[in-house]
């Protein structure tokens, strides 16, 4: 499939990264060479073919509904870049 | 032209389980910020999420109790977008494979009578809370409510007024609370109800454009809300507009909704199977257990009132309705075993002051073994109806106890006929020209003689007994 | 024998013998960081203080005989994505800069318990997305066999480590191939252990349903006994999974009687000719030892690197969206409003393959294209699970080459990302399976540069590949080559 520039703007949107001109001309040329090649997976019949999100037979992984006391806020702070009256600050939200 | 409104609702649903749903934080509600949080809850690198069995208990109560088909093989999913609410910048969610599907409530009300279709009921995360800083003119985010479960139940598009909305809201929150797996306070946002509704000329089968409502924190609001974009969307069409999607909030004060800013970014989650969670299998064993374990309904609950208690349909739908009320009701009945007695007194003032406070909210400030106490007092002759009424408008609002109150101020009825008697005697001698009017054949003075007797009994008098009293002395 | 040539197994029985300390031992390797490391770069940063103050602690135990693991005492070198409490994490990422967790992984505690003390944590590609370690925010690792290679990734600064003698063993993950390459690369052994089989809680998540921590050591044998110090059923991690018996107790049975197939597919086009004839002539030895040898069909091999890229690269997208300048790491300065502040703290914050990668991912799920790529990854990853099936009803053991060639020279790969994917060919469809995979060296080209061999198992019978690849070093002395970098801190 062909990637444009639109798409690579879309994507970039989604993934919060802006990109320089000389940035987004090099990831373009490289995810349209990789997505080229990735499309050699439409040689492979899946018609009949379950998804494969988990490898392993595990199911049903549970923890018992107990309460175990949560952390210090000091540690869940620690390493904020910004925080104020015990909560992390962030610039205003729209609305 | 007439129109026909088509409205669908996505009901979230916090659940009252004691942890968080993929952390063992508490779901207390409220505390300092940031204190209910770990490194779960808080989307640190590295951390890994483990479900809580009981979320997936109560979300298959509420499947069997809205008849929805339970997913035996289900799966986790997640929902990207970035928002500072939601830390790990995805919302662990079920799009592909919900727990339950294909269910539906009955509801019923003026002039309707119908079952509402319930899409689906998948369980989720909650996000976590926004605070505005004024002073630096920022956002504070607080983490204590991310990861408190959730359940969304999505209607199917059936409701045609918001009577029908209101009707079912009730019914859905009556299950919740009999099931015991939320405490549906739409004041502190445990039961949220989001609004799809669109219009469409009447006779035509496609949908019109719909809108979302958002942020309505009660049904009286949620009712207004409904009419409020019902009118908009008609009259937007009548001056030849159309309706656009999007999303609006409601402001209750106002009276009115406004369209909230269109995000900068096409709404485009990316939704794919959560890898760190093992998928979710609901044997029929495990089913049928949880089956066997549901309470018993409300809507059993009211047939029972009707047919064993033999109160009145709609005494029994009310009672029903609120589950505190019906547990109530129970208690009470429990001890003085009568049961159209306890329904008359809770559906009386007792109603109006449980009702008393915040909208939404009922309280019950007194024991019901102490409204068994003044009931039976009522019943053993202690003390007479309008005493009880009094007793109990004083010792409501404290949790007295009843009948230390009627010894404690004297209110207990004058048993002693020798007492009643003399209070007669007295009575005639004060009135003797009324007294000449009873024998000349006036008979309906004898209420006026009453009264007087009870006023010099100070009201501690059964009246039958006084009555008998009078007429027998008058008669003498 | 000079104390680094020991594998930690002799370590830890010297420990136990009281012939060594561990503090003793702690600050020897210390030394040897100090002295090798200025050349190769395996490390980000050493934990001196912390490890001397771990090794005190450890001796204490081991003086009141509360240790009873044959590696007590033997400290490691681990990779910079696995959360250490209190010591700076970063998976060589601007981004994470100056993160300090406030947890260990399940790994970092087992081992603790066990008497490991961390010397340090060690480079890696930029959130292991790499096959170099040259996508580390950091600066390159080098590779000790010639300084003007790489060592692989992007465990390369683990791999490196051990290598360079610079610590008795290491910690590295491998999401598609990033112990095993390395390994190869740098003449040492490293093993992907089974999906599950090591709780991934405190690894910090490139592509969930692929990572998976493992050992690099000098030999299998060493891997075995780490193995069973790390595996098992851990409540914190979901996906996680106990096993019977352990590692160690059929490391010693042997070539004999072993199944091995030699899939054709991986020895075709593409695949250099020394690479090709050591790792023959490994499956040969074999041969001539016992095994049974003999070549089949595998199915599927050339879907495995596009199907790995798209799935792995779709849970990148979504496991780095967190970082955003909110809650730890990097935050961009000169944000104006919360849009900004994202979009300035993750571009300033990742390295381009990160961005290429999440970009890959992101467009991969995106509405749309969810179906043709996401989804039909997920249903190739299936049919090359079934054709792993079908070998494994045949065979103990698939044994092939790690990569196609030995390590290239620094700067090459990142010339052409494709042809860097595709080097990835004989390892990720192992993570895709779900399968264990240990590399372990087998030889030199005519550069001196280390070759290695893969042999991969079934899932759940590690101690079966651990068993084949001791055999294998039984016979074989190339694990015990050690470069003459290492001499250097040999005083």
């Amino acid at each position: 499939m062909k990637v444009t520039d639109e798409l690579i703007d879309y994507v970039s949107s989604l993934a919060r990264l802006s990109l320089s001109d000389d940035e987004k001309a090099k990831i373009k040329d490289e995810i349209s060479k990789i997505i080229d090649y990735m499309d050699i997976l439409n040689q492979v019949d899946t018609a009949d073919v379950e998804p494969m999100s988990h490898v392993l037979p595990v199911t049903n992984v549970f923890r018992k509904d107990e309460v175990v006391p949560s952390y210090d806020r000091d540690a869940i702070l620690a390493n904020a870049p910004d925080s104020d009256e015990g909560a992390f600050r962030v610039p205003k939200t729209v609305e | 032209m007439k129109y026909e409104m088509v409205v669908g609702l996505e009901v979230h649903v916090e659940l009252a389980t004691k942890t968080k749903i993929f952390c063992s934080c508490t779901t207390e509600f409220g505390g300092e910020p940031n204190t209910h949080c770990c490194p779960i809850c808080t989307g640190m690198p590295g951390v890994l999420p483990v479900l809580n069995e009981k979320v997936v208990e109560f979300a298959v109560a509420v499947g069997l109790a809205t008849n929805c088909d339970i997913t035996p093989y289900g799966k986790f999913d997640r929902k990207n977008y970035f928002y500072p609410d939601l830390p790990k910048a995805y919302q662990v969610s079920q799009l592909y494979l919900p727990i339950c599907r294909n269910g539906y409530l009955e509801i019923e009300g003026e002039g309707f009578q119908k079952k509402i279709g319930i899409h689906e009921i998948h369980m989720e995360e909650d996000a976590g809370k926004l605070i505005h800083d004024p002073i630096f003119d920022a956002t504070l985010a607080d983490y204590n409510r991310c990861g408190v479960p959730l359940i969304e139940i999505v209607s199917e598009p059936d409701f045609r007024s918001a009577a029908e909305v209101i009707a079912y809201l009730e019914n859905l929150k009556s299950i919740l609370q009999y099931l015991g797996v939320s405490d549906c306070k739409m004041q502190e946002g445990s039961l949220r109800a989001d609004i799809n509704l669109s219009v469409r000329p009447e006779g035509q089968e496609e949908f019109g454009t719909r809108t979302e409502m958002k942020n309505m924190n009660s049904f009286r609001a949620i009712a207004r809300a409904i009419e409020s974009e019902r009118k908009r969307q008609i009259e937007v069409l009548e001056d030849g507009g159309k309706v656009i999607q999007q999303t609006r909030r409601w402001d209750d004060n106002a009276g009115k909704s406004t369209a909230m800013r269109s995000k900068e970014d096409a709404q485009d989650y990316r939704y794919f199977p959560e890898p760190d969670l093992a998928p979710v299998v609901i044997s029929d064993e495990w089913k049928e257990s949880i089956r066997r374990s549901l309470p018993m309904l409300p809507k059993e609950r009211k047939e029972q009132y009707i047919e064993k208690y033999g109160l009145s349909q709609y005494d029994a739908g009310i009672i029903v309705g609120i589950k505190a009320l019906a547990d109530y009701f129970e208690e009470v009945n429990h001890i003085c075993d009568n049961p159209k007695e306890v329904a008359n007194w809770l559906l009386g003032d007792f109603m109006r002051l449980a009702k008393e406070g915040e909208e939404d909210s009922f309280n019950l400030l007194l024991d019901a073994a102490k409204l068994a106490d003044i009931i039976n007092m009522v019943r053993d002759g202690v003390i007479n109806r309008n005493t009880a009424k009094k007793v109990f408008a004083e010792v409501w609002h404290d949790n007295l106890d009843p009948k230390a109150y009627v010894e404690e101020h004297n209110l207990a009825m004058v048993g002693d006929d020798n007492l009643i008697k003399d209070a007669v005697m007295k009575v005639l001698e004060n009135h003797p020209k009324t007294v000449e009017e009873y024998k000349g054949g006036k008979e309906k003075v004898l209420g006026f003689l009453v009264g007087q007797c009870m006023k010099e009994l100070k009201g501690k008098a059964d009246p039958g007994t006084v009555n008998q009293l009078l007429r027998e002395m008058l008669n003498q | 024998m000079q104390t680094y040539q020991m594998t930690p197994l002799e370590l830890g029985a010297k420990i136990k013998a009281k012939e060594i300390g561990v503090e003793e031992l702690t600050a020897y390797y210390l030394n040897r960081i100090d002295a090798v490391d200025s050349d190769v770069s395996a490390f980000l940063r050493a934990e001196k203080e912390y490890a001397m103050k771990e090794a005190a602690e450890v001796q204490t135990k081991i003086d009141h005989g509360t240790l009873d693991s044959p590696l007590a005492g033997v400290p490691y070198g681990i990779k910079d994505n696995i959360c250490t409490l209190g010591l700076e994490t970063t998976c060589a990422s601007k981004i994470l800069s100056g993160f300090q967790p406030p947890y260990d992984a399940t790994l970092v505690t087992k081992l603790k318990e066990n008497g490991n003390v961390i010397l340090g944590k060690t480079n890696m590609d930029e959130f292991a997305m790499g096959s170099t370690t040259e996508t580390s925010y950091d600066g390159i690792t080098k590779n000790p066999w010639d300084l003007s290679h790489v060592p692989g990734g992007s465990s390369g600064g683990s791999a490196a480590a051990v290598a360079g003698r610079e610590v008795p063993f290491a910690i590295g993950s491998d999401t598609g191939g990033s112990i095993r390459q390395p390994a190869s690369y740098c003449g040492v052994t490293g093993m992907k252990p089974t999906y599950g089989t090591v709780s991934r809680f405190g690894l910090i998540a490139y592509g969930s349903s692929l990572d998976q921590m493992g050992p690099v050591a000098p030999t299998a044998k060493d891997c075995a006994a780490i193995l069973d110090l790390i595996m098992g059923k851990d409540p914190k991690d979901s996906t996680s999974m106990g096993m019977d018996g352990t590692m160690m107790d059929t490391i010693d049975d042997g070539a004999k009687g072993l199944k091995i197939g030699i899939p054709t597919s991986y020895f075709g086009d593409g695949l250099d000719g020394e690479v090709k004839d050591h790792v023959l002539a490994a499956a040969k030895l074999l041969a001539d030892h016992g095994a049974e040898v003999e070549e089949f069909d595998l199915a599927m091999v050339e879907y495995a690197v596009p199907a790995y890229y798209i799935i792995a690269s779709a849970e990148a997208s979504s496991n780095l969206s967190r970082y955003d300048g909110v809650k730890y790491g990097y935050r961009s300065e000169d944000a104006e409003g919360l849009r900004d502040l994202y979009l300035k703290t993750r571009t300033e914050g990742f390295g381009s393959e990160v961005k290429k990668r999440i970009m890959l991912g992101a467009f991969a799920l995106s509405s749309g294209y969810y179906d043709a790529y996401y989804n039909k990854a997920l249903q190739v990853k299936a049919l090359i699970k079934k054709s792993f099936d079908e070998a494994f009803a045949k065979y103990d053991v698939i044994l092939g080459p790690v990569a196609p060639a030995t390590a290239p020279k620094i700067g090459d790969s990142l010339k052409d990302p494709l042809k860097m994917y595709l080097s990835d060919i004989y390892t990720v469809s192992v993570n895709l399976a779900g399968l264990p995979g240990i590399s372990l060296p087998c030889g030199f080209d005519g550069n001196g540069l280390p070759i290695g061999v893969q042999m991969i198992g079934n899932a759940f019978h590690d101690a079966i590949v651990l068993r084949a690849a001791n055999a294998y070093q039984q016979l074989t002395d190339f694990h015990k080559q050690i470069p003459e970098i290492a001499m250097k801190g040999a005083e």
